[in-house]
């Protein structure tokens, strides 16, 4: 009896550690994924470093033909088209963030957050078409009209250039933006959430208008946050291809001129991978891929620190 | 006294606003200048959403619609200048692919995140893997796509383009992004439940499957879904790994195949009419999908909520 029993224990058992070791072993494979996407990239692409040298990150010529390859003007065009979609969506997803949770009666809060949400669910390529087709043609007599603007003003005038073509640096930052504003509005308004409401109405029982109240205690409250999720949203435009790929010109080109086209390090991978054939070209383009992955790296660890260190604190005080 | 009144939950709501009267007209304008533009920025994306769905359903339905039982059935027109019908091998390649990188990253994916919940913890592995999970969420899809090409496609020449080899790009994309939702599912699990379930004598795995993921189960499907909605929405992934057929092909371990968004991607940089009325049909099409997984998951993950508040 005494026997059976154990024996049953021990089946128990054996179940027991083989579903344990099921899964340690998913969280090992996971780890295992990364570690040979990290070692791939990075092996293949040391041809392209070992005869390049630093020089990858400082040539600005990318000429195939004459075994030429800079990474530079892909790594500014990523940087800069970035940087316009950050511009652009903070000001809007910030405001955003505020109506749903300072203004916005109860009954209109969900179908805000439904709407911002359902432009995340449109997939990237969707948006690039609507740039490519619809948009870029639409654009060039706003650029030309707004670089008359700007015409002979110093510095300004040579950030609103004349405009070629409908494909630019800020056509590519325009589509990032939309993309990247549902991120930037949710991580904000989850981190605004946090805000205790003794210091709203603390705020307000002092006389504070709304917008007094918003300013110094919600955002004084959420800055860091609010920080960081605008740090995601640069690494999410960053690493977005299809859309800025389509939409971004494809002539690679360092110049102040936003109006201008342009091309950027995932961009130039999805359009030249094809054609390339030769073993340096390749090892070049997958530099370019394992430079952009290092650029996101830093840019989503920076932020993932800045938005848990903020979340810390807040919860800490409230 | 205007009057905003606080509703169901207690700390998120639009606070009590005070009687402006007796404030300068600099400070009230200013407070109402700047609710305005609050007002605008929600207007601005909601038109721009507007726009983009408008244009789509507009363009795409004219071809959907007007070639309606042949875009469903049809191979792709294999000239991109020439008029004709049919997305079937797309819309075949998508759900292919999607569906074999479901198959590998969801399980894979929930039996990482029931380690790190119900074993790891706090431990040092546990830890390093929910970093290392979130770097690879921060992966640029092209990258997944070059990784796949060079570690599975160059070994295996020109048979390695085919279903097969885009689901595992997807599968990379999708598997940080189920670990995470699942981890936060099992985490919301009451461990009372365990505690009861252990404490009548049920293993730790028997507690898992029979208890725990149960209860999590919606939310567990509802987090895998949202990953299904945006692997089939991915391009970047599939360019150099999936290959350019236009024949219907449900094979996904042979002959290459072809997914919508690739088929948005090269439409839409042809500049014939033709080719680019294909992109927003296949637009349309592809929306339509994304929209209902990601309904169907938000309604499934709004019931565990109801269900548990209750």
């Amino acid at each position: 009896m005494a026997l059976a029993l154990d024996d049953l224990k021990s089946k128990k058992q054996i179940a027991d550690r083989t579903f344990r070791g099921m899964t340690i072993a998913g969280g090992v494979t996971i780890v295992l994924i990364l570690g040979l996407i990290a070692w791939t990239i990075a092996s293949k692409s040391s041809l392209a470093f070992r005869t390049e040298g630093l020089s990858f990150f400082t040539e600005r010529r990318w000429a195939p033909a004459s075994n030429v390859y800079g990474a530079l003007s892909f790594i500014f065009g990523t940087s800069v088209t970035a940087l316009i979609a950050v511009v652009l969506a903070v000001p809007v997803s910030l405001g955003i963030a505020l109506f749903t949770t300072q203004v916005a009666p109860s009954w209109l809060k969900r179908p805000i957050v439904a709407m911002t949400d359902l432009v995340a669910v449109v997939p990237s390529v969707v948006f690039g078409l609507w740039g490519i087709i619809f948009l870029a043609p639409k654009l060039v007599p706003v650029f030309t009209t707004v670089s008359g603007w700007f015409h002979g003003v110093p510095i300004l005038g040579r950030i609103f250039g004349p405009a070629s073509a409908g494909r630019t640096f800020m056509t590519a930052g325009l589509i990032l933006a939309i993309m990247i504003t549902p991120i930037i509005t949710s991580i904000s308004r989850e981190v605004i959430e946090t805000c205790p409401p003794t210091d709203r109405d603390g705020a307000l029982a002092l006389g504070a208008t709304r917008w007094e109240m918003i300013t110094g205690a919600v955002l004084t409250h959420s800055a860091g946050g609010i920080v960081g999720a605008v740090m995601l949203g640069l690494g999410r435009a960053m690493g977005e291809t299809i859309a800025a790929a389509l939409v971004i010109g494809s002539s690679p080109a360092i110049t102040a001129n936003l109006f201008s086209s342009g091309d950027s390090l995932p961009s130039v991978i999805a359009f030249e991978w094809g054609e390339a054939t030769s073993d340096a070209k390749r090892s070049a383009l997958i530099a370019m891929g394992l430079t952009l992955f290092v650029m996101t790296l830093i840019v989503n660890f920076a932020a993932t620190y800045v938005v848990n260190r903020a979340m810390k604190r807040m919860r800490g005080e409230s | 006294m205007s009057v905003v009144v606080n509703t169901s939950k207690p700390a998120p709501s639009a606070p009590l606003l005070a009687d402006l009267s007796g404030v300068s007209a600099r400070r009230r304008n200013k407070n109402a200048m700047m609710t305005a533009l609050m007002g605008v920025s929600v207007a601005v994306i909601g038109i721009l959403l507007a726009l983009v769905l408008g244009t789509v359903v507009r363009k795409g339905w004219s071809i959907v619609a007007g070639e309606f039982p042949q875009w469903f059935t049809k191979d792709i027109q294999l000239s991109p200048r020439r008029p004709g019908p049919g997305m079937k091998a797309a819309i075949v390649g998508t759900i292919v692919a999607t569906a074999t990188a479901t198959v590998i990253a969801v399980p894979l994916g929930i039996a990482g995140a029931i380690y790190l919940n119900e074993y790891g913890k706090r431990s040092l592995f546990a830890r390093s893997l929910r970093f290392l999970t979130s770097v690879m969420a921060g992966v640029p899809s092209i990258v997944m796509g070059l990784f796949i090409y060079v570690f599975w496609v160059v070994p295996r020449g020109v048979d390695g383009l085919n279903g097969f080899s885009g689901a595992l790009a997807l599968a990379c994309l999708m598997l940080p992004i189920v670990v995470r939702s699942t981890e936060e599912m099992l985490r919301l699990v009451p461990q009372n439940l365990r505690d009861a379930s252990l404490a009548l004598g049920a293993t730790a795995s028997r507690t898992t499957l029979t208890v725990v993921i149960p209860k999590a189960a919606p939310g567990i499907i509802s987090g895998s879904l949202l990953a299904v909605a945006r692997a089939a929405g991915e391009t970047a992934p599939l360019i150099f790994t999936i290959g350019a057929a236009k024949h219907t092909n449900w094979n996904p371990f042979s002959g290459t195949n072809t997914s919508l968004s690739l088929q948005i991607y090269a439409n839409a940089k042809e500049s014939f009419p033709t080719a680019q009325e294909r992109a927003w049909g296949a637009a349309l099409t592809l929306i339509v999908l994304a929209f209902v997984f990601t309904f169907v998951a938000r309604s499934l993950s709004a019931r565990l909520s109801k269900g548990g508040e209750s």
